[in-house]
Parts: C-alpha cells; structure tokens; sequence
C-alpha cells in the first residue's frame, strides 16, 4: 500500500519536472512577450502543482501533506491573475507583438471604445 | 546563425542530461533537483537578455513558481517540515511582487 503511493508519487513527480522543463524551453524560445507567457505559465504552473501533488501523495496525511496541497491551492488563484496581469500592462505599455501575429482583438476593442 | 544556436541549444541539453543521469551517481532525488535547477538556469538566461522589462517580469514570476516546487522536493529529501512553510510564504510574496511590477510598468502608481 504505501510502496504503491511512493511509486505513483514518484510518477507525478517525474511528470511535473518534465512539464517544468518544458515550459522553460518555451520561456526560452519563443518570439514574443505574449508566446513566451503562455507556454510559461502553462506548464510551469501544472508542473510545480504535480510536484506537489507527488510531495503529497508519498508523505500521506501529515502536516507536509497538507502543506503541499495548501501550496497547489495558492499556485492555481495567483499564477493565472499573475499573468493576466502581466500581459494586459505589456499590451498597455506598447510592447510589440510577434511579426507572424495574424489578430489582435484587444487592440480592435479599444479603437472600437475610443470612437 | 539560427542553425547554429539550434545545434549549441542541443549540444548543451544533451549534455546536462547525460551526465546528470548516467555520469553522476547519487539519490534520484537530488538528480530530479539538479534538473530544477538547470531549468532555473534557462530562467536566468531570459532575465539577463530579455529585451523588453515585461520578459524580465515573466521570467522572475516563473522563478518563484519553479523556487516552490524546488522547495517541496528539499524537503521531501532532508525530511523537514520548514521547508514548505517558505515555500508558502514564497508563493503569496512572489504573487504581490508580479502585481506591483506590472503596475509599475503599466505606468500607474501603487495605490491606485
């Protein structure tokens, strides 16, 4: 029983520092501001929350455990605010988004309002 | 130019990941935690040349996220409880901060 809950631990462990890993390449290699934030934020958000979910299900129901699970509920009410955030005072302050952009609705819906 | 920063992305994943894994000899642990920190590495890359402040902004936030899940696994590994109550604190602390920086670029003051 507990040798199975350390094994599945280890399992979304391993899943979770993959998804890390790739979300950062994306940080990394991605053109654009706006790119680059969603791969990041993606990923690294359900990375480090199935890191946690693993710290949680090989330490059981102790007061680790439940740190862990207190820590995957912040990581899903701030990093998506974060990043709303984040994108919306980029787009305000005239960042220029990627050559092969194909629509900008943001930009359309504020011309639209300033008529 | 771009083909070559391909083959030196590569050249460079590569070898991090054959010799942490087949070289180095030690806990899967502390091997899952070097990976955690190569990717922090990559994080740095973006802060350092990034060319407009909202990257930089980006890549700390992510920083904090990736600082949360480094933690947990310490102290899976040292068996101290500690370490997930900084990596609470770190949570809401780095939450605020990416507020205050996007108001700050925005160009809007702080008590608004």
């Amino acid at each position: 029983m507990n040798s199975a809950l350390e094994l599945i631990g280890m399992i979304f462990i391993f899943i979770g520092i993959a998804f890390d890993f790739f979300g950062v390449l994306g940080l990394v290699r991605l053109p654009d501001i706006y790119n680059r934030l969603q791969a990041a934020t993606k990923c690294v958000t359900f990375g480090s929350a199935g890191i946690l979910f693993g710290v949680f299900l090989i330490q059981g129901f102790t007061s680790f455990g439940f740190k862990a699970l207190l820590g995957i509920a912040f990581i899903f009410l701030t990093a998506p605010v974060a990043a709303h955030v984040i994108s919306r005072a980029a787009h305000r302050s005239g960042i220029p988004l990627a050559k092969e952009t194909a629509v900008d609705q943001y930009q359309e819906d504020h011309e639209l309002k300033e008529e | 130019m771009r083909f070559l920063r391909w083959i030196i992305g590569l050249i460079i994943i590569g070898a991090f990941f054959y010799f942490n894994f087949f070289i180095y000899d030690g806990e899967i642990l502390i091997k899952i935690i070097n990976v955690s920190l190569f990717c922090a590495l990559f994080v740095l890359v973006r802060v350092m040349f990034g060319p407009s402040p909202a990257d930089r902004i980006v890549a700390v936030d992510i920083l904090g996220i990736l600082i949360i899940g480094m933690l947990a696994l310490l102290g899976l590994h040292f068996e101290q409880g500690f370490f997930m109550d900084v990596a609470l604190i770190w949570a809401l602390l780095s939450f605020i901060a990416s507020l205050a920086f996007a108001k700050v670029l925005e160009g809007r003051r702080l008590d608004e």
